[in-house]
């Protein structure tokens, strides 16, 4: 592991640490609005300062990372298992199950995600407490972004099938599941992996995205994306430089996991 | 002193003194359209884009004064309406000529009337006067005196006519000839109007110099309110006509005096509850929803002095009812904002069943008192403001949740399926009459929002709401059309079918530049006394 990949690993792991503490470091909670000083600047009692309504900002920035960093990777496992079965597993097949699958990915990949996901989104129940919200939000993102993989995965797969381990495999008799579970899942693994890792700051920025337009995790509870909304009409930052702290994290927490990506496909 | 020097100090006095009265003529206001105008035809008027510029070029017989809210004569020099309330009858102002030079005269009253109430044209302007069965007709009785005769009474009928911009009945320019201070020179679809002044406005100032005294205006259409603060402070635009609360603090704070509150604006932000018999509701939640005890207690839990102050910080108003306090015309003075009382709110739904238990409401069938809020997504004080309201139930043990739809969805849910529990939205009102309100408070109107298009008023109340609408609508004495409103504002305080939160203050922001403008609460805020609006020479002389 070179310096720059163990660094980014610290920075997530710090990171990760703190929101983890949030309930220690920022004992106001995320939810209680301090409505006699909104809009405050940095104070001793509100380290960030205070948002519109009057809610602890470095609370809201701890917890939103807790959201965002504990639902992204679970997103990213489910789009990643997605894309085995729609991509990995015709490649492996290979013929028509292959022509089928990529057909139905370029299908699904031509569509416009976002109008997608507002739609969706509208189309849910609107009596959800704030956490079944949180979770249905990420769960949507792991539904609908697995055909980026499920592309990269059925290319992957169908190079393997030709390969000669597995025609040895055959040759010695084995078929079937056996054969996709034994021989060729395990050798998709660093592709998997990188997929996986790609997928997080992915949806990161889909939730963000979300956020941004007022459509992402329900109020009271705090994510990057919603954090991020504070931002609109910001004209002047040299005003109130520390509305830009869930904006630095974000940026610091992509560049990490990039990082570390980078040095995942090398690997790879 | 020498008589030469006397001389010239005289000359010099003269000179300066004409450079004062001359000086404040020329330039080019700029400000911004947030839409691309949909007509440039005053008839078929229905964006705001195209109403700033109907509102600029138009000529119109009478005109509703937007800072004292009265009504003064403009093209029609007098006018009496008959005691029938059938026939308005005008006396017009004589020597005006169109933008191209065609003279006005009754012809082109009977012209524009006859062709605003065309069922073939679809004109909004035009369904406004449309009353009782039967044609509107008019009489010419000379040039300069025409009557307009209606089926039926129409009450506030005067005030239509602000919305009346006369066409030329001879003119080959059509639409292009104007009669308002400013005609269209250019429209570059996307970009910007270019509005010039018209030569042959007929209204002159108190020294008998002609108006406007601006060259011209130019509209740049920008939808992007970041990018339009933007250009207002680098000193591209001299005007915004509204900015919510964040901008304006930042520009009060950054440079006092260009930013303008002129107090609260007719518009209104609420929330209700479904009341649709067949929405797709359990029954209990039916029931709480359907309680006036119920609606009443939520009202009084809901602190709107902390709306006013958090959201909106401090330039919004607590709200008494459908009515802003600032429409002196039709405003219920007895009426005032309900106050935050959650001792008292409690009360009331303990009488109604209700009870508390670790910490959570129930009802009397042991529900969990638990509803949601849908508001839009892109309104930002609204959605803020459902999260204080969340936090002002919370403490009464009711559970709330905010859900931010994008309008397409959250209008589809509200009044086509009704799939949803409790809204919350706003009013943009821009009418002082309680005409442009048939459609909100009877029973079966399309906008009735907590319950639609009843075939007939399901509750008592509402079917006095629907009578006293109608006596309104009909009758032509001013007083008792105030005293049916005012009973309708009553019964809206009393039943809380809609829970009126706040009215937004209007906010402007006017460059030091500009001389002579005056902001008030109605549209256009900042250019409704446009032909008098001046630019200091510095402006004049960059543009």
């Amino acid at each position: 592991m070179n310096a720059v990949r163990k660094l980014s690993c610290a920075v997530i792991l710090v990171v990760c640490a703190l929101s983890l503490g949030a309930g220690w470091l920022a004992p106001s909670g995320y939810a209680k609005q301090f409505r006699e000083t909104p809009n405050a600047p940095p104070s001793r009692q509100h380290l960030l300062g205070t948002d519109e309504v009057g809610r602890d900002r470095f609370a809201r920035v701890l917890y939103g990372t807790r959201i965002s960093l504990v639902l992204a990777p679970a997103a990213a496992v489910v789009s990643t298992a997605l894309a085995v079965l729609v991509g990995g597993l015709p490649g492996y097949l290979g013929g028509a199950w292959l022509r089928l699958a990529r057909g139905f990915t370029d299908l699904f990949l031509s569509l416009p995600w976002l109008f997608l996901l507002i739609t969706v989104r509208a189309l849910l129940p609107l009596n959800v407490s704030p956490v079944v919200s949180v979770l249905i939000t990420f769960l949507i993102l792991g539904i609908l972004g697995w055909a980026a993989s499920a592309r990269v995965l059925s290319t992957s797969a169908a190079s393997l099938r030709s390969s000669d381990f597995v025609l040895q495999a055959r040759a010695s008799g084995v078929h079937g599941p056996r054969l996709f579970l034994v021989h060729v899942l395990p050798n998709l693994k660093p592709v998997l992996y990188a997929q996986f890792w790609i997928s997080i700051p992915v949806f990161i920025l889909s939730e963000a995205n979300l956020g941004i337009l007022g459509l992402g995790v329900a109020e009271p509870l705090p994510s990057w994306g919603g954090l991020l909304r504070e931002l609109e009409g910001l004209i002047s930052f040299r005003e109130e430089p520390w509305k830009l702290a869930p904006l630095l994290l974000l940026i610091v927490v992509m560049t990490s996991f990039q990082m570390l990506l980078s040095g995942e496909e090398v690997t790879a | 002193m020498t008589g030469r020097r006397v001389i010239r100090q005289i000359i010099f006095c003269v000179l300066l003194s004409c450079g004062l009265s001359f000086a404040q003529s020329g330039g080019e206001l700029r400000f911004c359209l947030r839409s691309e105008p949909k007509t440039f035809d005053p008839l078929l008027v229905d964006d705001d884009s195209s109403l700033s510029i109907r509102y600029l070029t138009g000529g119109v017989l009478i005109r509703a004064n937007r800072h004292t809210q009265e009504l003064e004569p403009e093209l029609a020099e007098s006018w009496k309406l008959s005691k029938d309330g059938k026939t308005i009858t005008f006396k017009l102002r004589r020597g005006v000529v169109f933008s191209d030079g065609t003279p006005f005269s009754a012809e082109d009253v009977a012209f524009t009337m006859q062709r605003l109430m065309d069922p073939a044209l679809h004109s909004s302007t035009g369904d406004a006067f449309r009353s009782g069965s039967g044609m509107v007709t008019t009489k010419t009785i000379a040039p300069d005196e025409i009557s307009i005769i209606f089926p039926a009474p129409l009450a506030g009928l005067e005030r239509l006519f602000d919305q009346v911009a006369i066409m030329s009945a001879h003119s080959a320019k059509k639409e292009a000839a104007v009669l308002g201070p400013f005609m269209v020179a250019e429209y570059k679809a996307g970009s910007s109007v270019q509005l010039r002044r018209n030569p042959n406005y007929w209204r002159k100032d108190s020294q008998g110099r002609p108006l406007p005294y601006l060259d011209s205006i130019r509209l740049d259409i920008q939808p992007n309110r970041d990018v339009e603060m933007l250009r207002f402070k680098r000193g591209e635009l001299d005007l915004i006509n509204a900015i919510d609360s964040d901008y304006f603090e930042r520009l009060a704070a950054s440079s006092p005096g260009i930013a303008h509150d002129a107090g609260p604006s007719l518009d209104s932000d609420f929330m209700w509850f479904n009341q649709v018999a067949n929405a797709p509701l359990p029954e209990y939640k039916r029931a709480w929803f359907r309680s006036t005890n119920f609606r009443l207690a939520i009202s009084e839990a809901i602190n709107r002095d902390d709306l006013s102050r958090v959201v909106f910080n401090g330039h919004a108003q607590p709200a008494a009812g459908p009515v802003s306090p600032t429409n002196k015309l039709w405003f219920n003075s007895k009426l005032r904002a309900e106050p935050y009382r959650p001792d008292l709110a409690l009360k009331r739904l303990e009488s109604d069943g209700f009870y508390q238990r670790d910490g959570a409401l129930f009802d009397r069938g042991g529900n969990l008192v638990e509803f949601s809020i849908v508001t839009n997504a892109s309104s930002k004080p609204r959605e803020r403001m459902s999260v204080m309201v969340q936090e002002d139930l919370g403490k009464l043990g009711i559970k709330v949740n905010v859900v931010t739809l994008d309008f397409p969805s959250l209008i589809e849910r509200i009044s086509q399926k009704f799939n949803y529990e409790a809204a919350m939205l706003g009013f943009r009102n821009v009418d002082l009459d309680p005409n442009g309100q048939m459609n909100i408070w009877l029973s079966s109107a399309e906008d009735h929002a907590w319950n639609p298009l009843q075939k007939a008023p399901e509750t008592a109340w509402e079917a006095e709401m629907d009578r006293l609408m109608r006596a309104q609508a009909s009758a032509a004495d001013p007083k008792k059309r105030k005293e049916a409103f005012d009973r309708v504002q009553e019964i809206v305080a009393e039943q809380a079918p809609m829970i009126y939160l706040v009215n937004p203050n209007a906010l402007s922001a006017i460059s030091s530049a500009v001389e002579g403008a005056n902001p008030g609460i109605l549209s256009p805020q900042t250019f409704w006394n446009a032909e008098r609006l001046t630019l200091k020479s510095a402006a004049r002389a960059s543009r």
